[in-house]
């Protein structure tokens, strides 16, 4: 297990964010520093990772976890290399999300909360993202990939698999 | 063509960049605003404005504003709500991304307004890719002097910052809002205290929806009392309305409050009618919370009048007969769709969602998410439907913040106006599995156009 520690940048990243706050307010730099860490240490949120974050900004270890626990975004354990997001409100259902996630789910042989065993793709459903005029939509790491088709989904995984090699 | 105030440049190649921004006339406000008027007459001028909150609730910002109080050695703090997260509601991602500056622009003259010099832009963490958008917006207008110290020589200090949220829809209420700015859970603070007296670190706080801080832009360059002349009544000025669903055109569309929706949903400058030459069957017109009316009810009133796009004639007939502005989440749905399902998607959002502080929306919207699932799925009983209507009515009014209130109007609405589609569900478990209920009489009143000749 590679040992959770920032590199010199990212301290700096850390510092640069706690600046934004009053003095002693640093615990508002938290929600922040998880995304940061969740993009350094493996795609999501292990407790040696949040309890690091703890001390870095001088919190007790249950102020991460009731926050980790609490926002969506943050992954509690292990997802693919890829993870795709998506929609399934309202909006979205309307304009076939419902067919785009049995397509996904045929095509990479997982179910909703699952990861191929290559450890490649995650698929999950999510609730609203603000993209609804744009459906159906996944998102995919920092991006929003819209108007899905089967097609659209075939080109996204193939995409991914060409980066990864 | 409709009169535009936030979108009117939004077309122009690199209004996104600082350069563009001014020479199109951008920080024209602020000068305005910085230089000649005085914190007092911007308030002045937003009063005047009839400007009411764009986030979904429609209170009179100036109003909210003239709360903010001003206890000596305290700093006061200007919070932009960028957590759109309403299903249907997807403007203010449109103008963040377009048009940075316009917002930056508008936190200036708001924060000079209510003597804040630090503001944060909260904005859903989904949005992943828009903070570089804003934050290099607020580098260039820092750069050019509209930013940091002593802003263009007036002496007034400003600092913007941008924090991402991590997926929570009741971030997008004002005070989970706050606590989740201070690391913490979102959950809704109890009122009062009102953020105006205790807000971010307990100093007074104004929350302001993206679309509300952005149109004070154009009230300063163009007064209050121009400002009213694009609406009726009491919506004043223009509102950005953000359309999808079963309609040939998508996006986001700025209006004046002053055209019908039948204009709206049908006319070419807006969503160009319902996609594949189908018919009109329901259709939310202010995001998920508000009640769902069916065509008949949607473009006229139970009155007969004419519907229109304001936040008054879409309220008219209350919850009976109407529904709500709300946030300009638009939702179209044509006669294939099933108000069962769609009912259930925001009830499972709702649940999704609830913060879990107040029993009766924590346990409740996880009720109604079974009971619609069990009606949906064919296992259904005719008490559920009543057993539904029981629920909402116990979680509405009864919790801390208004997600209750949100996750009980749709279920009712859709009881209210499509109580034969639900007893269809129930009376043939079997056949709506395979289909929906279709159009029945929830007819679109519009005559079905033409066939296009081949």
């Amino acid at each position: 297990m590679a040992v959770v520690q920032f590199s010199e940048e990212k301290l700096n990243k850390v510092k640069e964010i706690i600046a934004r706050y009053p003095a002693g307010k640093q615990k508002s730099a938290l929600i922040p520093v998880l995304h940061l860490a969740q993009e350094e240490f493996g795609g999501w949120l292990s407790a040696e990772t949040m309890d690091y974050v703890a001390g870095i900004l001088q919190i007790t270890p249950i102020e991460v976890y009731e926050v980790a626990t609490f926002y969506s975004m943050f992954n509690l354990k292990p997802v693919g290399k890829y993870l795709f997001e998506v929609c399934q409100t309202g909006p979205c259902m309307v304009s076939g999300s419902d067919q785009i996630i049995d397509y996904i789910k045929n095509k990479l042989g997982i179910g909703v909360g699952e990861t191929t065993p290559d450890g490649m793709f995650t698929l999950k459903t999510v609730e609203c993202l603000g993209a609804c005029g744009y459906a159906p939509m996944m998102q995919l790491g920092k991006h929003f990939r819209e108007h899905l088709t089967p097609a659209k989904v075939d080109e996204i995984i193939a995409e991914c698999r060409a980066k990864a090699n | 063509m409709g009169r535009k105030l936030l979108l009117d440049k939004a077309h122009i190649e690199g209004i996104r960049y600082y350069d563009t921004y001014r020479s199109n006339g951008g920080y024209a406000a602020a000068e305005k605003a910085l230089k000649t008027m005085g914190p007092e007459a911007v308030v002045e001028e937003v009063k005047k404005s009839g400007l009411r909150g764009r986030g979904g609730a429609g209170f009179p910002t100036g109003l909210k504003w003239s709360f903010i109080a001003k206890p000596e050695g305290v700093p006061r703090y200007l919070v932009c709500n960028a957590d759109e997260s309403e299903p249907g509601t997807f403007k203010d991602r449109y103008l963040m991304e377009f048009i940075p500056h316009l917002l930056i622009e508008g936190l200036l003259i708001s924060s000079f307004a209510l003597g804040a010099n630090s503001a944060y832009i909260y904005i859903r963490g989904e949005y992943a890719w828009i903070p570089d958008i804003l934050e290099q917006a607020i580098a260039e207008a820092k750069n050019k002097g509209w930013l940091g110290k002593n802003i263009q020589g007036t002496g007034f200090d400003l600092e913007i910052y941008v924090q991402r949220g991590a997926g929570a829809y009741i971030c997008g209420e004002e005070t989970a809002l706050l606590e989740s700015l201070e690391g913490k859970r979102g959950n809704p603070r109890i009122k009062p205290p009102f953020p105006a007296v205790k807000g971010l670190w307990g100093c007074p706080t104004v929350v302001n929806n993206v679309e509300t801080i952005a149109a004070v832009v154009p009230i300063v360059n163009i007064g209050g009392d121009e400002y009213i002349k694009f609406g009726i009544g009491k919506s004043t000025g223009t509102k950005l309305i953000s359309a999808c669903g079963n309609i040939n055109k998508p996006g986001v569309y700025e209006i004046e409050m002053n055209i019908s929706v039948e204009e709206f949903i049908y006319s070419d400058e807006y969503c160009g009618g319902i996609k594949g030459g189908k018919r009109l069957k329901a259709c939310i017109p202010g995001g998920s919370s508000v009640p769902v009316l069916p065509a008949n009810l949607l473009l006229k009133t139970a009155k007969g009048e004419t519907r229109m796009m304001t936040y008054e004639s879409l309220n008219d007939g209350g919850f009976a007969t109407g529904s709500m502005l709300g946030s300009g989440g638009f939702i179209v749905m044509d006669e294939d769709q099933c108000i069962v399902r769609n009912t259930l998607t925001f009830a499972r959002f709702y649940h999704h969602e609830s913060c879990g502080q107040c029993s009766p929306c924590r346990e409740g919207t996880g009720w109604m998410k079974k009971v619609l699932h069990n009606i949906e799925y064919g296992k259904g009983k005719m008490s559920d439907i009543d057993l539904l209507w029981d629920i909402q009515r116990k979680i509405e009014g009864n919790t801390i913040c208004p997600l209750g209130d949100a996750a009980a109007w749709p279920v009712a609405a859709a009881i209210r106006h499509f109580r034969d589609e639900f007893e269809w569900h129930v009376k043939h478990p079997d056949e709506a599995l395979t289909r929906n209920f279709g159009l029945a009489h929830y007819a679109d009143p519009l005559p079905l156009p033409e066939p296009a000749s081949v």
